[in-house]
């Protein structure tokens, strides 16, 4: 038996000591993001609840603070989502349908995944000016309700893309076999197997997406070029304006009257996006097929 | 029997198949477009003025007489913020993984991640208002009364905030995936906690821990609306980050929010400047993609 | 009768429990671990070999939910008692485990490892190379001390992870089926290793190989699963006595390979 343990200086208090300093530091960094969270949310909280009123919510943008509200920047935004659902959930859903069922390892297949997974990381600034050059002038749609939808669909493809293809991935191949063993062709099992079984996950991925969509600011910004609106959209044709960009504008002037309406208009894209997110994830906790069942 | 599988023809599969197909083509169509329609613009612009001037000016007066077109004052202004925003975000982010990949106990992940993700998702607008409305003047009563209403710092450290999310849970992935068994000859021989957890799993996590630093940094680089609120609108080149900048994304909202004639000058300066943004967050994105790939240990 | 006297006990397992939440895995056993000889523990899969290994070098701590009972002293000392550090205890007590885990660095900075964090403070590169020499790996490493370990072959990953084990000079070395992953010839390599390395440390080695059991150990212990899928002790005595003249009939099943 070998002793030279006079060799090792154990020095058990120094590294207990570097532990302990460690950890406090890795803790403190769970607590600054703890704080910085809450922080913001008191703040605004704070200075947007003494806005909040059924005012706000049906007037129309003032030059006198007591007087404005966010009609047309709520309108114009379900108007904005509804017709991006229209054109990113059947492509997205398709896009995704494709890529999970049929596509088969090739150069092409693997060009599409790449290319999906880099324009998750383009600037929404860039997916603006994108749609300024292609909807707004070239096809001439104007800065139209239309030109920031399309826009905006390309924009959170990637994420309905990405959602929809992980729940029909999910799916048992054991229902898939059983319905090909019977017969089916591929769209019936598809249609009538995959689909229906997958179509909780999905609909989260909508949701989120969709949710993303409403608190974009910069994208719609470039196209609509709006911000002080005092009308509401009647067609998609129409001009628009959205609620983030009203709290930008909002947020942007100097008096505090207009910094608290702000405040208030955040408030309730705040509930909004919250009450989105959590329906989304209960959908996915109630529903969703676990790969492993 | 025929009639119960009379809907049933090969021809009506291949549309399906074809249309599903199509879908997918329109994210490649999407980067065309993206490429093409910013390219097409941009060369309006660089007709004009040349790539040289575009890229070394340190003057950036597109609209106010005399007329300049240098970029430098737009990309200082994009660096010094994300630059705050990464020495707030990367430590922290990286602290955070660390903490709860190698530390935390169940109860605390589950409150903690949710946190992270609500974080995640605040519409960098409202991140704007935050900075504006509350860092900046507290900043200026306690730590920097020289420092302007609208500034980088305070940018900055909301955008780190902001983006700690997104370092931290890529962080924490590469490190989640380093197997049990290092950690456990770690232990073996004696090894404290943080010593297993910065000795082994952080190097064995490295590519991913450095991926994620590079996606948290394009991030930043592609804000738009938070540098809009909070840091300036005024072109300079500056290290100071007590003093208003103009990121490159917030010139294209106030360009955008203006008057400027399509075709003009003045607007397809919009498109060079988004070119550009386009072209670094893009070499990022795909340098990032290109740590993990090559550099990252498949366990 | 004087030979059991002569012998030191480095390691005593007392009444030891074990659960991991509410099952229990390992039922009162006790064992005394003579120095410097190699002690096997067979038994059937399930029955505990490895849990029971991994309480000698409060392994089983860092199992969230892993709860013990009963106790483990060392050279006389409580190793569980509240004022003794584990992460001293287990450069005491070292371990080697089933899959080869060296870590994704070069060769020499696998072994200095555990030297580095135990604040050795003598020569770093003759300590490295002290230990690749007992672990009988020197010879085919010492040109290419700095390539990654990973470009080594599983045998030599194995006594790789001897090497970095010795490095700290422990009492004990653990082994939980050390071989159990390697090809025959790989196998045997470990299996002398073993033999050469118990003359100056003591060994205590998991395996489900009984032959191994018999090369290798000079005292062997069987366990088993009673109806309640708890492991405890059946028998523990000379290797030779165990394996030719069984005291309880249990242990002659095993042996003679009624079941596995």
């Amino acid at each position: 038996m070998i002793t030279s343990s006079k060799l090792f200086s154990r020095s058990k208090f120094t590294r207990s000591l570097i532990g302990k300093i460690f950890y406090s530091l890795f803790f403190a960094a769970i607590l600054t993001s703890i704080g910085g969270l809450t922080i913001l949310l008191f703040q605004v909280f704070s200075d947007g609840l003494p806005w909040l009123s059924l005012d706000l919510l049906w007037n129309y943008p003032s030059r006198h603070p007591e007087q404005a509200g966010l009609k047309s920047s709520l309108m114009g935004t379900l108007w904005l989502m509804g017709l991006t659902g229209i054109f990113t959930i059947p492509v997205g859903l398709g896009a995704a349908i494709y890529l999970e069922e049929y596509a088969v390892k090739s150069k092409l297949t693997t060009i599409i995944e790449v290319n999906i997974s880099n324009l998750a990381g383009v600037p929404s600034i860039v997916y603006g000016l994108l749609g300024l050059a292609l909807f707004v002038q070239w096809m001439a749609l104007g800065r139209s309700l239309l030109a920031g939808a399309l826009t905006m669909s390309l924009l959170i493809l990637p994420i309905v893309i990405l959602a929809s293809r992980e729940a029909i991935r999910a799916v048992p191949l054991t229902y898939r076999d059983a319905a090909y063993a019977l017969g089916a062709t591929q769209w019936q099992v598809i249609k009538n197997v995959v689909l229906p079984l997958a179509s909780p996950g999905i609909l989260t991925g909508i949701i989120l997406g969709m949710s993303r969509a409403i608190g974009e600011t910069a994208p719609v910004i470039a196209i609509s070029a709006l911000v002080y609106m005092t009308f509401i959209p009647s067609s998609p044709m129409d001009r628009f304006t959205v609620l983030p960009i009203q709290i930008y504008n909002w947020v942007s002037r100097p008096q505090d009257e207009f910094r608290g309406l702000a405040a208030g208009g955040i408030i309730i894209l705040l509930v909004v996006l919250l009450s989105m997110n959590t329906i989304a994830v209960y959908i996915r906790n109630k529903y969703q097929m676990r790969s492993n069942d | 029997m025929q009639e119960r599988y009379k809907n049933r023809s090969k021809i009506g599969g291949k549309i399906v198949k074809w249309i599903f197909f199509s879908c997918a083509l329109v994210s490649i169509l999407t980067t065309i477009g993206i490429i093409f329609s910013l390219l097409l613009q941009a060369w309006g612009f660089f007709s004009e003025v040349s790539v040289f001037e575009f890229l070394s000016g340190t003057r950036w007066t597109p609209i106010l007489k005399p007329r300049s077109y240098g970029v430098l004052p737009l990309v200082s202004g994009t660096l010094l913020v994300t630059v705050i925003a990464a020495l707030v975000a990367l430590p922290i982010g990286l602290a955070t993984a660390i903490f709860l990949s190698e530390y935390a106990a169940d109860k605390i992940r589950r409150i903690v991640k949710p946190i992270l993700e609500i974080l995640a998702g605040v519409p960098t607008v409202v991140y704007g208002y935050f900075a504006l409305t509350f860092i900046t003047p507290t900043l200026q009563d306690w730590l920097f009364p020289d420092m302007l209403v609208f500034n980088a710092m305070s940018a900055g450290i909301v955008m780190g905030l902001m983006i700690v999310p997104m370092v931290s849970s890529l962080s924490e992935d590469a490190m989640i995936s380093v197997p049990k068994s290092l950690r456990e000859g770690a232990y073996a021989l004696g090894a404290t906690r943080v010593e297993v957890a910065l000795k082994i799993v952080v190097p064995a996590a490295l590519s991913g821990i450095v991926a994620s630093f590079i996606l948290g940094i394009s991030r930043a680089i592609g804000e738009t609306m938070l540098v809009t609120i909070a840091a300036g609108a005024t072109p300079r080149m500056t290290f100071n980050p007590l003093e208003s900048i103009q990121t490159m994304t917030a010139y294209i909202v106030q360009l955008s929010l203006g008057e400027t004639p399509h075709g003009s000058l003045e607007y397809n300066t919009i498109f060079a400047v988004g070119l550009l943004l386009f072209a670094i967050t893009l070499v990022m994105n795909i340098l990032g993609q290109f740590v993990v790939t090559k550099w990252g240990v498949r366990y | 009768m004087t030979d059991q006297f002569a012998d030191k006990h480095v390691l005593e397992a007392e009444a030891v429990n074990v659960w991991y939440g509410n099952f229990h895995a390992l039922r009162d056993v006790g064992m005394k671990i003579k120095e410097n000889k190699v002690t096997a523990l067979i038994g059937p899969s399930g029955c505990g070999k490895s849990t029971f290994l991994r309480c000698f070098n409060r392994m089983n701590d860092l199992i969230p939910g892993a709860r013990m009972q009963g106790g483990i002293s060392f050279y006389g000392n409580d190793i569980y008692d509240k004022d003794t550090d584990s992460t001293e205890i287990r450069s005491k007590i070292g371990m080697v485990f089933q899959k080869p885990n060296p870590f994704p660095k070069s060769i020499y900075e696998n072994v200095a490892f555990g030297l580095k964090i135990n604040g050795y403070t003598g020569n770093l590169d003759e300590a490295v190379e002290r230990s690749l020499v007992r672990s009988a790996l020197w010879d085919e490493v010492k040109d290419r001390l700095r390539k990654s370990a990973q470009t080594l072959s599983g045998g030599q990953q194995q006594r790789l992870c001897i090497a970095r084990a010795l490095a700290v000079e422990p009492e004990v070395i653990l082994m939980d089926e050390p071989a159990s992953a390697l090809d025959p010839i790989a196998t045997l390599a470990i299996e002398q290793l073993i033999r050469e390395l118990s003359q100056s440390v003591t060994i205590l080695i998991v395996t489900h190989n009984m032959q191994q059991a018999a090369r290798v150990s000079d005292e062997t212990a069987f366990l088993m699963v009673d109806d309640n899928r708890a492991g405890y002790l059946v028998e523990h005595g000379v290797t030779d006595q165990i394996f030719t003249e069984p005291k309880d009939e249990r242990t002659e099943a095993y042996i003679t390979g009624r079941f596995s």
